[in-house]
């Protein structure tokens, strides 16, 4: 199959946790089209399913009404899926890294998600754009994408 | 929809927990339950079988976050198994293996057991 170097889709989602594995789908389905690797795809799934959880869980707090919107915008060498929200903003900043075994002893693990984010994705970032809140995870295609 | 399902078996002094599916923020609650249950049993020997477990988020990892220290004072442990390295990786990044003990065989872990 010839890769897409250019992709702009989007999709709009209830604040649910029934629909994580829809975005999945849909997040690879778009990465495989773009020319990334199985390991990449799954790692490009993994951090936009924890920022869509976080949506869910912190931004509505179990508002099953709301809605979330997932949007892939990959050109160049580029793969960015922002995640756009309209419900309570959220600090980065606040959120330390987390201490594993600190957190055994809460049994919380809040924070994880975040922490993973960033680890599997180039760069990760919040905006606040008016009542919308916004995270944009961009992961680079660096090998020679596939015929 | 991307299912799970949690299927547990005695095996001498331990408990298998079988995993298969997909384990997220939706499906985190059924393995929280099969948790709290065995733990209302008094089944503190726990060797975990990721074998048939596709996808893991941080919603399931905290899972296992959740119970290890009530677990552990009760002299009892979770032994992580057979896990595909997709989802070893995930536990991997967040320092797992430094406080869990991950096996790749699954009567290696429940040997463990045995030992004591």
């Amino acid at each position: 199959m010839k890769r897409l170097d250019k992709i702009e889709e989007s999709k709009i989602y209830k604040s649910t946790t029934t629909v994580l594995s829809d975005v999945r789908s849909f997040v690879n389905e778009h990465a495989y089209n773009f020319g990334f690797g199985d390991k990449e795809i799954s790692e490009i799934i993994l951090a936009v399913d924890e920022a869509c959880t976080n949506v869910i869980k912190h931004a509505y707090k179990g508002n099953l009404e709301a809605e979330f919107e997932v949007r892939v915008i990959a050109s160049g060498i580029e793969f960015a899926v922002t995640v756009r929200d309209w419900g309570e903003s959220f600090k980065p900043e606040e959120v330390p890294v987390p201490n594993i075994k600190e957190k055994m002893k809460v049994h919380k693990a809040g924070g994880l998600g975040i922490f993973l984010m960033r680890k599997l994705m180039d760069t990760v970032e919040y905006q606040e754009k008016g009542a919308a809140n916004e995270v944009r995870l961009v992961r680079y295609l660096k090998n020679e994408p596939k015929a | 929809m991307n299912e799970f399902k949690v299927l547990t078996r005695d095996s001498g002094n331990a408990v298998v927990m079988e995993l298969h599916g997909f384990l997220d923020a939706h499906t985190a609650p059924e393995l929280e339950k099969t948790f709290s249950e065995l733990i209302g049993k008094g089944k503190f020997n726990i060797v975990v079988n990721f074998s048939e477990l596709n996808y893991i988020s941080s919603a399931g990892l905290g899972v296992f976050m959740a119970y290890i220290d009530e677990i552990r004072t009760n002299h009892g442990d979770i032994k992580l198994a057979n896990m595909q390295q997709k989802v070893y990786n995930v536990f991997d990044l967040l320092g797992f293996p430094f406080l869990y003990e991950i096996y790749k065989d699954q009567d290696e872990a429940l040997r463990k057991f045995s030992n004591h």
